[in-house]
C-alpha cells in the first residue's frame, strides 16, 4: 500500500536499530500519547529493537481508555429510552461502565448500534424521522471534526431527531497534566494523527515551558525508531524542540479547514478523564448555536450510583506511572475477552497490546 | 480508532468520495480537504479525508532513511552528507 510499505523495510529498521545503539549513551524514557502509536509499537515489536536504556512509555492518548464510567453509563441510559437509538464506534462496545458494558446492555434491550462514522449516523437519523439518534462523539482532535462537519450537516438540513453526546478530548491539556502530576520523562513521541488537525506547533509549550523533546511521528516501523533516534539527539544535545518525522501527512500550522469546523461548532471545557481525573479546558462541547443538538440537554435520564471497586490500576497504566504487567488483575482476571478495565478493551489500549504481543515477556 | 490511514480516492461526487484502502473501499467526507481529485492519497479517519497526503514530503523521509542506510552499511566512501 502506497504511503505505508516504503516505511516497512527491513534495512531501514535494521539501519535505525544500530544508529539508535550508537547514539543512546544514558537512560532515556519517551511516552508516546497516541493509542494508534501504543497499537503499532507492540504490533512491530519496537521495544525489542531498542537498548535497554531506551523506555517507551504508554500514555492518556487511547480515547475509549479515558472516557469515564459514566459517560458510558450514560450512552447505556440514552438507549434504554423507548424512541432513541445510540450510533457509536465498535470500540466502545465492551467498554465497563458501572453496570454494564454497551454491548452488555444491548443483550438487554438498549438499542446501540456501531457505525464508522458520523456520516453514518446522521444517515440513519435521516432514514427513519421518527427515531431519535443519539451519536456518541468520542475522540480527540483528529475525530471531532468530523462530528462537527456532521452537526453542522444536520442543522442546515433542520433536522430535529438528532444529537451528539460529546466526549470528544484535546490532547495537549492531558499532556500538560501528566507532566505537571510529575511523571517523569525525557520526551514524547507526539501523536501524528492529532497533529494533522492541529499542526505540529500545539507542542511548541512543551519544549518551550517543560524543556523537553518532542517529535510528530508516523506510524510504520521507519517512522517509529526514526522518531525514536531524533528524541534521543535532541536529549543528547540539550535542544528541545518540536520536530516533524511525519511530514508526508503533517504541517506546522495543521488543517486550517478542520480547525475552523472545530472551532464554529464546538467549545474547550472542563472534563473528566478516566485515570487523570479532572483536567480544565480540555474536553469539547457544542457552542449554545449548536446546543439543540446536545443529547445531554435534550434528555433527562438516571444513572447508576454505585461505584465498581477493583483492583484495576488504569489510571496508573494511562499517566505512564506503571506497565500492565505491574496489574495484579492482568492476564488472570483481565484479558481481552473478559476485560476488568478499559486499557485491555481497547485495541489501542496498553494493557491489550502487551496482552497481545509481549504477553511471554 | 486513532486509526487512519492513507487512501486513494476513485471518485467524487460532491463533498463525498469513495476511496480505496488497500483495494477495500470506503465512503469519506471531503469537506476538511481543499481541491483533491481523483487518484490524489488522503489520510482516512472515522469516515473522512483529514488531510490529502503529501508525495513530496513522504520522499524527502524516504531519501534521509536510504541516506542513515548508507552510512551505516557504507564504509566503502558512499557519498553521504
Amino acid at each position: 500500500m502506497k504511503f505505508v510499505d516504503e516505511f516497512r523495510q527491513r534495512s531501514q529498521t535494521e539501519s535505525l536499530a544500530r544508529l539508535i545503539a550508537e547514539a543512546a549513551t544514558r537512560d532515556y524514557t519517551f511516552m508516546e500519547v497516541c493509542g494508534g502509536h501504543t497499537s503499532a509499537i507492540h504490533r512491530f515489536g519496537i521495544p525489542s529493537l531498542l537498548p535497554d536504556r531506551v523506555r517507551l512509555l504508554s500514555g492518556p492518548g487511547c480515547p475509549v481508555c479515558v472516557t469515564s464510567a459514566d459517560y458510558i453509563d450514560r450512552l447505556i441510559a440514552l438507549a434504554s429510552l423507548r424512541d432513541v437509538t445510540v450510533a457509536l464506534f465498535g470500540d466502545l462496545m465492551r467498554v465497563p461502565g458501572t453496570l454494564l458494558s454497551p454491548a452488555a446492555a444491548v443483550a438487554e434491550g438498549a438499542d446501540l448500534r456501531v457505525v464508522l462514522s458520523a456520516h453514518e449516523a446522521l444517515q440513519m437519523a435521516r432514514s427513519d424521522p421518527r427515531r431519535k439518534i443519539v451519536f456518541s462523539g468520542v475522540g480527540f482532535e483528529t475525530t471531532a471534526p468530523g462530528t462537527a462537519v456532521t452537526v453542522m450537516q444536520a442543522d442546515s438540513e433542520g433536522r430535529d431527531n438528532f444529537y451528539v453526546l460529546s466526549a470528544h478530548k484535546l490532547m495537549p491539556p492531558a499532556m500538560e497534566a501528566i507532566l505537571k502530576d510529575g511523571t517523569r520523562i525525557d520526551g514524547f513521541i507526539c501523536p501524528g494523527h492529532v497533529a494533522v488537525i492541529t499542526g505540529a506547533s500545539a507542542f511548541d509549550f512543551i519544549p518551550e515551558r517543560y524543556g523537553l523533546a518532542c517529535v510528530v511521528t508516523g506510524f510504520e516501523p521507519a517512522d517509529l525508531l526514526m522518531s525514536v533516534l531524533m528524541l534521543i539527539r535532541q536529549v543528547n544535545s540539550s535542544s528541545p524542540s518540536v520536530e516533524t518525522e511525519y511530514s508526508r501527512a503533517v504541517s506546522r500550522e495543521g488543517n486550517q479547514r478542520a480547525q475552523a469546523y472545530l472551532t464554529e461548532v464546538f467549545e474547550p471545557c472542563d472534563v473528566q478523564w478516566r485515570g487523570l481525573g479532572h483536567i480544565a479546558l480540555s474536553g469539547l462541547r457544542l457552542r449554545d448555536r449548536y446546543r439543540r443538538f446536545d443529547a445531554g440537554a435534550a434528555f433527562t435520564v438516571s444513572l447508576p450510583e454505585s461505584i465498581r471497586a477493583s483492583a484495576c490500576i488504569c489510571g496508573e497504566i494511562l499517566r505512564g506511572v506503571r506497565t500492565p504487567p505491574e496489574c495484579a488483575l492482568y492476564a488472570s482476571q483481565c484479558t481481552p475477552e473478559h476485560p476488568e478495565g478499559a486499557c485491555m478493551v481497547s485495541e489501542e489500549g496498553a494493557c491489550n497490546s502487551w496482552f497481545k504481543y509481549r504477553h511471554d515477556e | 480508532m486513532c486509526l487512519s490511514l492513507p487512501a486513494r480516492i476513485i471518485s467524487i461526487e460532491g463533498d463525498m468520495g469513495q476511496v480505496s484502502v488497500g483495494g477495500v473501499i470506503f465512503q469519506a467526507g471531503l469537506q476538511m480537504v481543499e481541491g483533491v481529485r481523483v487518484g490524489d492519497y488522503v489520510l482516512l479517519h472515522a469516515g473522512f479525508a483529514i488531510e490529502k497526503m503529501k508525495e513530496e514530503e513522504a520522499m524527502e523521509t524516504l531519501r534521509l532513511l536510504k541516506e542513515m542506510e548508507d552510512a551505516i552499511n557504507g564504509s566503502d566512501g558512499d557519498e553521504v552528507c
